[in-house]
């Protein structure tokens, strides 16, 4: 009895396995796939796109802010009516693209690109799966998806132009059309993408956790899941118990537009007629907002800090510090993130005794973060650090998780936040701490598992002066941000200039502009590693990092199922990085306690009687399945 | 031409780049190097962790100090004093634990590079230094957000009797102002009543509207608290007065308020600041359409005699305007007359 002795029945099943197998078409391959592996790759890819529109669109709005005096009429061509006859950017079109930015960045990069293509892609393949619970729910959440985003495009060439009532599309100014022009059809696309994406959003998202509940391999208990999957488990609860109440907050909105309610309105006197809506309450739509809106953050967050915990153990050659005091810190901030929504709206009219509440409950959910913090520090202390670009894209992340996460602590302080709340030190909090550190968060997802995904390598030289050229990047950009709020400059402004407070930092703001273009312009470095090695890149070898994880043992190419044999069993936690006395300095969680006598610590020794009885009943299964097959 | 030339510049330079790339990459191949983990790459990666941190702080002291002045907003009202401290406590605490975890961040990544003949430390976890950097962060958190919520209770708590009304209505894309006028209470308003000639909706029915005034600007008396009663009338807006430390959303068909005490008039900020244009500014912080960056109001502060003698000079809206009165019943036109001499 020896591992040997395992893999070779897994070598002898998997030729049997292979005659069974037919071959797809290339619609049922790369369209209409239920492969969770290929409908991965489609959200990335779909993520990938919009991260591009959506970067682009604030690489217009730069332009303006850094540069206001500047004539635009060489974007004539691509903008036509929206440059005036002057050469200037037109006020309504400047808030069309801060809105469609923060949409498109929020929902379509953060939410689907990084759980829609991580979540799919890594559920099955590290808990030891076939495939997610319902392949087909999996296909629609795709496609509702896809579905959202060409609706949300198509919104984007409307005469009248998309949704421009920022992100939040606050009501009135989003209910009524009169109030700007972006707030006709535009909106009403907007609000039917919204629609579709919380459809994708609820398919996904109940198939991630179905799946990780009920698929698990044999051994894969709760305790031994990688960190990953508990960060996506706990997103998709999120989402499942969010996304529903901003669908609620988007009907009544509908009604309000279209069918005469008042759910949001009341005493208006717009564009020269007082609108007969009364007892309306403007504020109901910000608390239903907000109730996804702050689980949102999280949402983008969560799956980020799981990737790094599993690249940075990794990489570090070392467990990850404290795997049960993260499991509790993500449950914490799942909890937490329910209760502190209205720390968006001290100063929207609430009660101020109410705005003491999610005062106090905002800063509770500080200590689960730094917990977090504190442990990613702790695993790369003493470790034996590996510097792949997943890896300092993950330092990066933690690096944005800490600037972003402490200028939280002033915002979340009503007293302080009076001052700030809606300037550019709020802009500047949430692009490190939930824009860029979950995009940090993505990139190190795609560098690390590029392998996993296409079979090859990207190059690690680009990769690394991407990765500079972007941490750098970032930093130029939002950092001098704080300095502009703290001055008091309010966010979604057009122009600086009708105020004396603020008719200054012309220099700050095109330093901010031009460094916003580089770390724009870094990004085609990655496409180009991207695609270039998706088919020339070196072949990848079958666990290039050295990882404890599952998806490791799968071929090269893994088909749709996975694993030509049996799916292997799991013997122990993920994090068996430089064990004492092991001879390599990782264990894979495929292999057992018993073959390891060298590294075991003492309480793993009894856990090796339980484990050759799970071995004996496999044999069992292994035996009966011959039997059946023949 | 130059377009042309430039294009040819642009092809030139990134054929190079890609010859670059595709020798370096094949000469790690016939070097074998790209099978070694301990690269020279692994340590300018490790040392770019320490220039960064040099040079961030350095470009981050430097700039925080050489522009505290024009970062710095001067403070005029008596909250404000407070919740800038407020402010200043928390970046020394959190700048602390900014620079701290910065730089073990930062460090670690070039003392623990990789060296193939040593080990990482198997070093799972540990009870008490998790107990630990849950508790103080626990704690110090604890203290900021009860001073917090002293200063909160304190800025939200009803004025106190006797401040001095301002009503505030924002519309796209400009802000009106009203006083109460002799009697101190300002008059009903509804928004059904709104037409060319009463902007605001006053119900001029209401004994109290009589006396109220409009202004062009918003003038408060110094050392003496001053309520803003604020509304909207078609969309969402926010009062932001950024040197009085105040913020409030105006929200259509729920009146809102914010009370607080100016501590400087303009003439004192203009010779402290050395510049005769300094005027106080209300800003809009709520989007509220393309006219959102535009809607500046003045504040004027003055000492609280002044106040008095420029209050008792404004002509009321019905002096200005009797028709707004005319088709009101009888009676009440002639008490607006008593109450008027």
């Amino acid at each position: 009895m020896s591992v040997a002795n395992v893999s070779a029945h897994g070598v002898s099943a998997h030729d049997e396995h292979h005659d069974h197998e037919h071959k797809d078409s290339f619609i049922t391959k790369y369209i209409f796939t239920q492969d969770h592996k290929m409908i991965g790759k489609q959200f990335l890819i779909t993520g990938m796109f919009w991260a591009l529109i959506g970067g682009f669109l604030s690489i217009l709005f730069r332009i303006q802010l850094g540069f206001p005096e500047m004539n635009l009429e060489f974007l004539k061509p691509l903008l036509g009516g929206w440059i005036t006859e002057t050469g200037q950017l037109d006020p309504n079109f400047y808030l069309a693209l801060v809105t469609m930015h923060g949409t498109i960045m929020v929902f379509f990069v953060l939410t689907a690109g990084l759980s829609g293509t991580f979540s799919n892609f890594l559920i099955p393949l590290q808990i030891g799966a076939r495939d997610m619970a319902s392949g087909f729910m999996n296909m629609l959440s795709y496609w509702f998806f896809f579905t959202s985003g060409v609706i949300m495009f198509i919104s984007l060439f409307l005469e009248r132009g998309p949704a421009s009532g920022g992100w939040v599309v606050y009501p009135p100014l989003s209910a009524l059309e009169q109030a700007m022009p972006g707030s006709g059809l535009g909106m009403t696309l907007w609000l039917i993408s919204m629609t579709f994406f919380i459809a994708s959003s609820l398919l996904g998202g109940i198939n991630y956790i179905t799946t990780v509940i009920n698929l698990r391999t044999k051994g894969m208990s709760f305790s031994r899941l990688p960190l990953t999957i508990w960060a996506f488990f706990l997103t998709a609860v999120i989402g499942l118990l969010s996304f529903p109440v901003l669908f609620s907050a988007a009907l009544l909105l509908v009604f309000d537009r279209s069918f005469g309610t008042s759910f949001y309105l009341s005493d208006i006197y717009i564009g020269g007629e007082a609108l007969p809506n009364t007892g309306g309450s403007a504020v109901l739509y910000q608390h239903l907002f907000w109730f996804l809106g702050h689980p949102e953050v999280y949402i983008v967050l969560l799956p980020a800090l799981g990737i790094t915990s599993e690249v940075i153990a990794t990489n570090s050659r070392k467990p990850i510090f404290g795997y049960k005091a993260m499991i509790i810190s993500m449950l914490g901030i799942t909890i937490l993130s329910f209760v502190v929504w209205a720390h968006h709206m001290f100063v929207s009219g609430l009660n101020p005794f109410l705005g003491s509440i999610f005062m106090f409950l905002t800063l509770i959910i500080a200590v689960p973060s730094a917990v977090k913090v504190f442990n990613y520090l702790t695993t790369l202390w003493r470790g034996n650090l590996r510097f792949t670009t997943a890896m300092m894209f993950s330092i990066g992340l933690v690096s944005f998780f800490i600037s972003g996460g402490l200028t939280g602590i002033f915002l979340g302080n009503s007293a302080i936040d009076i001052q700030l709340h809606d300037t550019y030190f709020v802009v500047a909090h949430f692009h490190l701490v939930m824009g860029s550190a979950s995009f940090f968060g993505l990139m190190a997802g795609v560098y690390h598992w590029f392998p996993k995904m296409f079979g090859r390598m990207m190059d690690e030289k680009l990769g690394a002066i991407h990765f500079w050229l972007t941490f750098v990047g970032v930093y130029m950009v939002f950092f001098p941000m704080h300095y502009i709020g703290i001055a008091g400059f309010p966010r979604r402004y057009y122009s600086w200039s009708t105020y004396s407070f603020t008719d200054m930092y012309t220099d700050l703001n095109m330093f901010v502009s031009v460094a916003a273009f580089i770390t724009f312009a870094a990004q085609f470095i990655f496409l180009f590693n991207f695609f270039y090695s998706m088919y020339r890149g070196r072949i990848a070898s079958l666990n290039p990092w050295q990882s404890n994880t599952l998806e490791w043992t799968t071929p090269l190419h893994p088909k749709h199922g996975n694993w030509p044999g049996e799916i292997p069993s799991v013997y122990r936690w993920p994090y068996d990085y430089s064990k004492p006395g092991a001879k390599e300095d990782f264990i894979p969680q495929t292999i057992p306690l018993y073959a390891t006598p060298e590294s075991n610590l003492p309480h793993e020794e009894k856990l090796i009687k339980l484990e050759k009885e799970i071995i004996a009943e496999e044999e069992q299964v292994l035996v009966a399945n011959e039997y059946k097959e023949s | 031409m130059y377009g042309f030339l430039i294009a040819i510049g642009v092809v030139l330079l990134l054929s190079v780049i890609w010859m670059v790339y595709r020798i370096q990459s094949l000469i790690s191949v016939a070097k074998g190097s790209d099978k070694k983990i301990e690269t020279t790459s692994n340590k300018v990666n490790a040392f770019l962790f320490v220039v960064f941190l040099v040079g961030t702080f350095g470009l981050m002291t430097w700039y925080s100090i050489k522009e505290f002045s024009n970062y710095q907003l001067p403070i005029a009202s008596v909250h404000g004093e407070v919740t800038d401290k407020l402010f200043w406590i928390t970046m020394a605490v959190t700048g602390f634990i900014f620079i701290l975890t910065h730089i073990l961040l930062f460090w670690f990544p070039y003392k623990y590079q990789y060296k193939a003949d040593r080990r990482a430390a198997y070093y799972p976890d540990n009870n008490k230094l998790e107990v630990i950097w849950t508790l103080v962060p626990a704690v110090v958190l604890a203290l900021l957000v009860i001073s917090g919520w002293r200063a909160w209770t304190d800025i939200t708590d009803p004025a106190p009797d006797g401040a001095h009304q301002v009503e505030l209505m924002g519309y796209q894309f400009a802000w009106e102002i009203r006083y109460p006028g002799k009697d101190d209470i300002l008059g009903d308003f509804d928004y059904r009543l709104i037409n060319a000639s009463n902007s605001r909706g006053i119900d001029f029915s209401d004994q109290n509207s009589i006396d109220d005034f409009p202004s062009q600007s918003v003038v408060i008396p110094k050392g003496e608290p001053v309520i803003f009663k604020i509304r909207a009338r078609d969309v969402l807006h926010s009062v932001f007065a950024p040197h009085m430390r105040l913020k409030m959303d105006a929200v259509p068909g729920m009146p809102t308020r914010f009370w607080f005490i100016p501590t400087k008039t303009t003439a004192e900020m203009r010779v402290e600041l050395g510049d005769d244009e300094f005027e106080y500014e209300i800003a809009c912080t709520e989007v509220c359409g393309s006219g959102h960056f535009s809607m500046r109001k003045v504040i004027t502060v003055v000492e609280p005699e002044e106040y008095r003698k420029w209050y008792n000079d404004q002509k009321t809206f019905v002096d200005s305007n009797p028709s707004l009165v005319l088709d009101l019943p009888l009676d009440d036109k002639g008490l607006a007359r008593t109450s008027n001499e």
